[in-house]
């Protein structure tokens, strides 16, 4: 007997090898097989998307929506004048589009987002 | 006026479309380029062809005589037709597009694999294309007339015969080239006579046409200039009802969603729709303009049944000599371009639609395209001839109506909603479109003077389009055994970018 430990042995399964010869699953591959983590792959992007466009419109009752009631609620808003021309007739005929296009331009960088960041998501694993 | 500028103005238009529809043929080969120019239409071009097909008549000619005669309420119609593309953008845009359909039955056939809701939405598109083809025709003919004398049926006719040569010749192709050639047209046209004209009213003092003291058809400035004026006794009532119809029925218009596959992806019909929006936004600031100095130059059209015609008026009384016979012309010129882009437009809509229904089990490829081209037409010009005294505003209103009420919601659930089934589709359609078909027929017959039902009966949209929503989701919750077993597949599909690799179905 020698006064060093014997040397160690790497014990290893003969199973072991199997798993590594399967395809490592990506997440392209859970969302084609409709898997349920794929599908909470696509669910996540659906209410990203989703809860945006909501968001959106809510935005557009706010505004816009909301403008027959303000301007039955306030009729000041028709007798009063900017520039000899009645506020509530400026904001309708010439204030809305501005808004409008904002609103769309919004919501375009943040779609975009979402599914850049799903693409991060999907290609990376 | 001078007849001969007219006719010169609409026969320099008329050439102008044949010749750039001839050029885009160069590119037209193809029953793809026919049908969705081949997908490849980049998001500038595509947005301009958009707007061009969009602004018809009706928001030429159309809102500044509503205004006109009406006030301030009638702005909202622009408004709610340029936040409809706000909605769309949000909620379908990219989605239907990546549909990869063709058409808004295809779109129904591939997302609840039945035949029986594509052959109903087949029936919709055409029905709802008829009935926004017909007042153009017929609203060309009342332009035509008023810039040349010639008779009504002849603007209608000249409208007819240059779409068809169009669409007969190069297909969605050219008519993009053409379509996008008539939004700045119109825009030009529109815009320059009215620098002309407010140069001629600051010069007159600038007297404001919402001045209280001012009466034009017994109405003062101020009823004229307050947006909450609808007759009848629910004005509030009345305006969200509108704002719901233009809102939510733009995305269900033929003529609209077809535009949306020519698109190279979903990120492209993104960015083309936002283009829209501005480019919309840009065009409805005009006519209201062109409304308030009708008040105080053109105040007899008010109540004579002429008030459409106020945008082509106003140079000769404003102007006058030469200069304002120059500027009718270019006027002229922009209102033919409105109905020629909006009757390709809804033409190529139709035909595609009739195409795949009903001709391409008889004929083949790019001849049943042509086949269904002239049936698309010809139909509805025979009703424009039969059908004169219906209302341009009227028609086109239950347009939107109409598509709020079916094609709006069977798109919003079938792209957000897995629940959906056919037999909940078909059983929404049904209800959404008999309900405002009944509205709309009670109002051309029966003349209501206020009450609720009067009100409600006027602007449907309000109770229609939360009905056909209702119906939809509950028959489909009780045939959820009917649901179509790819469902989730094509979700994958509506909603991830293209640039990631996955299968699509």
């Amino acid at each position: 007997m020698s006064d060093h430990p014997p040397e160690r042995v790497r014990v290893t399964s003969p199973w072991t090898e199997r798993p590594r010869l399967r395809p490592r699953t990506t997440a392209a591959s859970e969302i084609d097989a409709q898997s349920e983590v794929g599908e909470i792959y696509v669910a996540t992007l659906l209410r990203a998307q989703l809860r945006l466009a909501l968001s959106t419109l809510a935005t557009l009752g706010l505004t816009i929506g909301l403008l027959p009631l303000v301007f039955t609620l306030l009729p000041a808003l028709t007798s009063h004048r900017v520039f000899g021309m009645p506020v509530s007739w400026g904001i309708l005929a010439f204030g809305c589009y501005p808004v409008l296009v904002l609103l769309a331009l919004r919501y375009l960088r943040r779609a975009e987002r979402n599914e850049r960041a799903f693409a991060r998501v999907v290609e990376r694993s | 006026m001078n007849a001969a500028f007219g006719l010169v103005a609409v026969l320099l238009v008329t050439i102008a479309t044949l010749a750039i529809g001839t050029w885009g043929l160069k590119f037209s080969r193809t029953t793809s380029d026919f049908f969705v120019a081949s997908r490849s239409v980049r998001p500038g071009l595509n947005a301009s062809a958009i707007s061009g097909e969009y602004l018809s008549a009706a928001s030429f000619l159309g809102i500044a005589g509503l205004v006109l005669s009406f006030g301030a309420e009638m702005l909202w119609y622009p408004v709610g037709w340029t936040a409809g593309y706000l909605v769309l953008l949000v909620l379908v845009a990219a989605p239907l597009r990546r549909s990869g359909a063709y058409t808004l039955p295809d779109f129904a056939e591939a997302r609840l694999d039945s035949r029986a809701v594509r052959t109903l939405a087949s029936v919709m598109v055409v029905a709802i294309g008829w009935l926004y083809l017909m007042p153009q025709l017929q609203g060309a003919g009342v332009a035509l007339r008023t810039a040349t004398g010639l008779p009504d049926w002849a603007g209608g006719l000249v409208v007819a015969v240059v779409v068809l040569l169009n669409v007969l010749s190069g297909g969605m192709r050219s008519i993009t080239f053409v379509q996008a050639f008539q939004y700045w047209l119109k825009l030009t046209a529109l815009f320059v006579p009215l620098v002309f004209l407010v140069i001629v009213w600051l010069g007159d003092g600038g007297r404001s046409p919402a001045d209280p003291s001012l009466f034009v058809g017994g109405e003062s400035g101020r009823a004229w200039a307050n947006p909450i004026h609808f007759l009848g006794d629910h004005p509030l009532y009345s305006t969200y009802s509108l704002m719901i119809a233009t809102f939510l029925g733009t995305m269900g218009l033929p003529h609209v969603v077809v535009r949306f596959y020519t698109n190279p992806d979903g990120r492209a019909a993104r960015q083309t729709t936002v283009a829209v929006l501005a480019l919309l936004g840009l065009f409805y600031v005009l006519p209201p303009v062109y409304a308030g100095l009708g008040r105080l130059y053109a105040p007899d059209l008010v109540g004579s049944g002429r008030a459409d015609s106020v945008v082509l008026e106003l140079p000769a009384r404003m102007v006058g000599n030469l200069g304002g016979e120059l500027l009718t012309a270019l006027l002229t010129a922009g209102a033919f371009a409105a109905f020629l882009a909006t009757s390709s437009g809804l033409t190529i809509a139709i035909a595609g639609v009739i195409t795949q229904d009903v001709m391409s089990k008889r004929v083949e490829g790019v001849t049943a395209f042509r086949l269904s081209a002239v049936v698309a037409v010809v139909v509805p010009f025979m009703f424009a001839l039969v059908a004169r005294d219906v209302a341009v505003a009227t028609v086109v209103g239950l347009a939107f109506a109409m598509a709020a009420a079916t094609f709006c919601p069977l798109l919003l659930l079938g792209i957000w909603w897995r629940g959906l089934t056919d037999a909940g589709a078909i059983a929404g359609l049904l209800v959404g479109g008999a309900l405002t078909g009944w509205a709309v027929v009670d109002n051309l017959l029966t003349d209501r003077s206020g009450g609720w039902f009067a009100a409600l009966v006027d602007q449907p949209a309000a109770w229609t389009v939360p009905l056909a929503f209702a119906t939809m989701v509950v028959v489909s919750r009780l045939t959820r055994h009917r649901l179509p077993p790819h469902v989730s597949r094509f979700m994958v599909r509506l909603h991830t970018p293209e640039t990631v690799q996955l299968d699509r179905g």
